[in-house]
């Protein structure tokens, strides 16, 4: 009990110091920077769902984040729609993606689902990158507009889109958490921990793996939109593999199949990355070698380690009070 | 109709470099189990070396190629030693992961020591020839003799040799070279020791033709995925017919279809295998 209101009070803590963050402490590049990690962490919540807990390593996310932001940027610059429609739209569009891309993709396994996703990926940005008419190729594509009003709120501040991700990172935290503690969520580990198990205990493969599939691409493309709309230009560098290969990163630094991994790692990578100016252009260099220690030895990342560390602890305690306990009662008997 | 020749040779070319790669994966993979993605970074890191040997060095193009196979076969053994044998019996995304941190990290070391810039590989191997109406130039010509003088080499290292057997014996049955007393150690590091040492020559050979650049083995690597997927992951021969398959599809594609969309091809045909064949074509026991 003691140990829930304290984890409760921990996490309203963290709350209040992301919203007060900005009023206390009205930094501008340090403000961008917490942006960008919120918008990125997103996509990362949704590379967690697929790969951290159904345990199938999607590497065609970069490819999902692109279609998000292509999309908002298409529907508003294009297609002139207001942004709020053209934000749903996106997004839709990026599920719908998804959804076809699983249907197809989740029947093959391990190796080769990274090999077909990879394909995927790929795919799409060789598209973006040629389809010169639609995307503006190499060029890319100029003039997304901000975040449009909702009745008297606008974002055209700094501040204000720093909420505005704030947002749609808490939904997408509260969403996972639901998710994670749900039968749903049971069930996607089931299938990690072994196909043949969940399904001989009546589990619809598929049918999980899909979902889990869509919704993670739904992720991945409500942030690429955020993204669009918050840099304002996109080109077809964000669908390249290496784009997934960081977001891959940012999760194994904070915790692959934990709730708290996607922002602690994005948060801990890229600032790393911002304040460390050398490792801007070489940060491969040392993040590359990261990368490979934490699979060789803590393959659970930051807060899986953690967590296995205050887990360990725990039994300790519960081990001595039942051992004092034992010699108590034996010699409550001898006596 | 003389186009056509053309294409069909210069896919030749092509598919000699994917094949010499994709032997070195499917290597790797079928005895090994690693799903390898750092193998492109192999390959960059040898035309790196056989680059530097010839232009800061100053050595012959033959001996900068071999300098550069002893190099990535040295790395090779290196990151199997450091990293891959401890992963053994792990989880494949665990494997692949680690993969992918060797590749960010060599990809990152190319562009730290070597610049982002392209660099142009001289060869010795300049001039045009005729062969049988067709104009080539000698240094495709090379590729093509040499990628087959190093399959045939391989073909018998591996069946006349008993190193050769033991590394057959172990793509056949683990447990049962394990119970004759297979070294799995050395044949494991020597199995990265040959796939470096392929990914190096491909590398050096197609240079030349091509550009030297840090992500130049990125494309590479998943076409040469591609192939072994069409192929059947760990089948020599079924690497061989899917490196050619796809050179020459690729060549044909991109002179009669779109030049554009070549490198699609490729992603295509393998969503298209996939989609109709999930296991992949002429998968064997290997998964």
């Amino acid at each position: 009990m003691l140990n829930v209101l304290s984890k409760r009070t921990l996490l309203l803590l963290i709350a209040c110091v992301a919203v007060l963050f900005p009023l206390v402490f009205p930094n501008m590049y340090v403000l961008q920077l917490l942006t960008l990690v919120f918008i990125w962490s997103i996509a990362v919540y949704g590379f967690n769902i697929i790969s951290g807990y159904v345990g199938y390593l999607s590497l065609a996310h970069a490819g999902f984040f692109a279609i998000g932001a292509y999309g908002l940027g298409l529907l508003t610059t294009k297609a002139g729609m207001p942004y709020w429609m053209a934000l749903f739209l996106a997004v839709a569009i990026t599920s719908i993606a998804g959804a076809i891309v699983g249907v197809v993709a989740l029947r093959t396994k391990s190796h080769f689902f990274a090999i077909y996703t990879m394909c995927v990926g790929v795919i799409i940005y060789l598209l973006i990158d040629k389809w010169d008419s639609l995307t503006g190729g190499v060029r890319g594509l100029i003039g997304i507009p901000a975040p449009g009003s909702i009745g008297p709120i606008t974002f055209d501040t700094l501040i204000s889109q720093y909420y505005l991700a704030l947002f749609f990172l808490s939904f997408t935290i509260f969403l996972c958490y639901r998710i994670v503690h749900s039968l749903l969520g049971r069930t996607f580990i089931a299938i990690r921990n072994s196909e043949e198990l969940a399904k001989t205990i009546g589990i619809s493969i598929m049918k999980n793996q899909l979902l889990a599939f869509t919704l993670s691409a739904l992720f991945a493309g409500l942030s690429g939109a955020l993204y669009a709309s918050f840099i304002r230009f996109i080109g077809p560098q964000i669908s390249a593999i290496t784009v997934t290969f960081e977001m891959l990163m940012y999760l194994l630094v904070g915790g692959i199949g934990t709730l708290a991994g996607p922002i602690v790692g994005t948060l801990i990578v890229i600032s790393l990355t911002q304040s460390l100016q050398f490792l801007e252009e070489y940060r491969m260099l040392i993040f590359g070698p990261v990368v490979v220690l934490l699979v060789l030895y803590y393959p659970r990342g930051i807060t899986g380690s953690i967590q296995a560390y205050m887990q360990k602890k725990r039994q300790k305690k519960v081990k001595t009070a039942k051992e004092k306990r034992d010699v108590k009662r034996n010699v409550g008997e001898a006596g | 109709m003389e186009l056509l020749f053309q294409q069909i040779f210069n896919g030749l070319t092509i598919g000699s470099v994917y094949t010499l790669v994709a032997l070195g994966l499917t290597l790797v993979f079928g005895i090994l189990h690693v799903p390898n993605f750092a193998h492109g970074a192999f390959y960059m890191v040898g035309a790196y070396v056989t680059l530097m040997m010839m232009v800061g060095f100053g050595f012959h193009y033959w001996i900068a190629i071999i300098a550069s196979i002893t190099v990535v076969a040295l790395l090779g053994v290196v990151t199997q030693q450091l990293i891959f044998k401890k992963l053994e019996g792990a989880d494949g995304m665990r494997m692949m992961v680690a993969a992918i941190g060797i590749l960010l990290f060599l990809e990152a070391f190319g562009q730290f020591m070597w610049g982002t810039e392209y660099h142009r590989m001289d060869t010795p191997y300049g001039s045009v020839v005729n062969l049988f109406g067709l104009t080539v130039t000698l240094q495709r010509l090379l590729i093509i003799v040499a990628a087959v003088i190093l399959m045939l080499a391989l073909h018998f290292f591996l069946t006349k040799t008993m190193i050769g057997a033991a590394i057959i014996a172990m793509a056949q049955n683990r447990e049962g070279a394990f119970l004759v007393g297979i070294n799995a150690n050395q044949v494991a590091w020597l199995t990265f020791a040959i796939a470096g040492g392929l990914a190096a020559a491909a590398a050096s050979l197609a240079s030349p033709i091509n550009l030297v650049f840090p992500t130049m083995g990125n494309l590479v690597i998943m076409k040469a995925f591609v192939i072994i997927i069409i192929g059947g992951m760990g089948s020599i021969p079924g690497a061989i017919l899917g490196g050619y398959l796809l050179g020459l599809t690729e060549s044909i594609g991109a002179t009669y279809i779109s030049s554009d969309y070549k490198d699609v091809i490729a992603f295509l045909l393998l969503v298209v295998i996939l989609t109709a064949k999930p296991t992949g074509l002429f998968t064997k026991g290997v998964q």
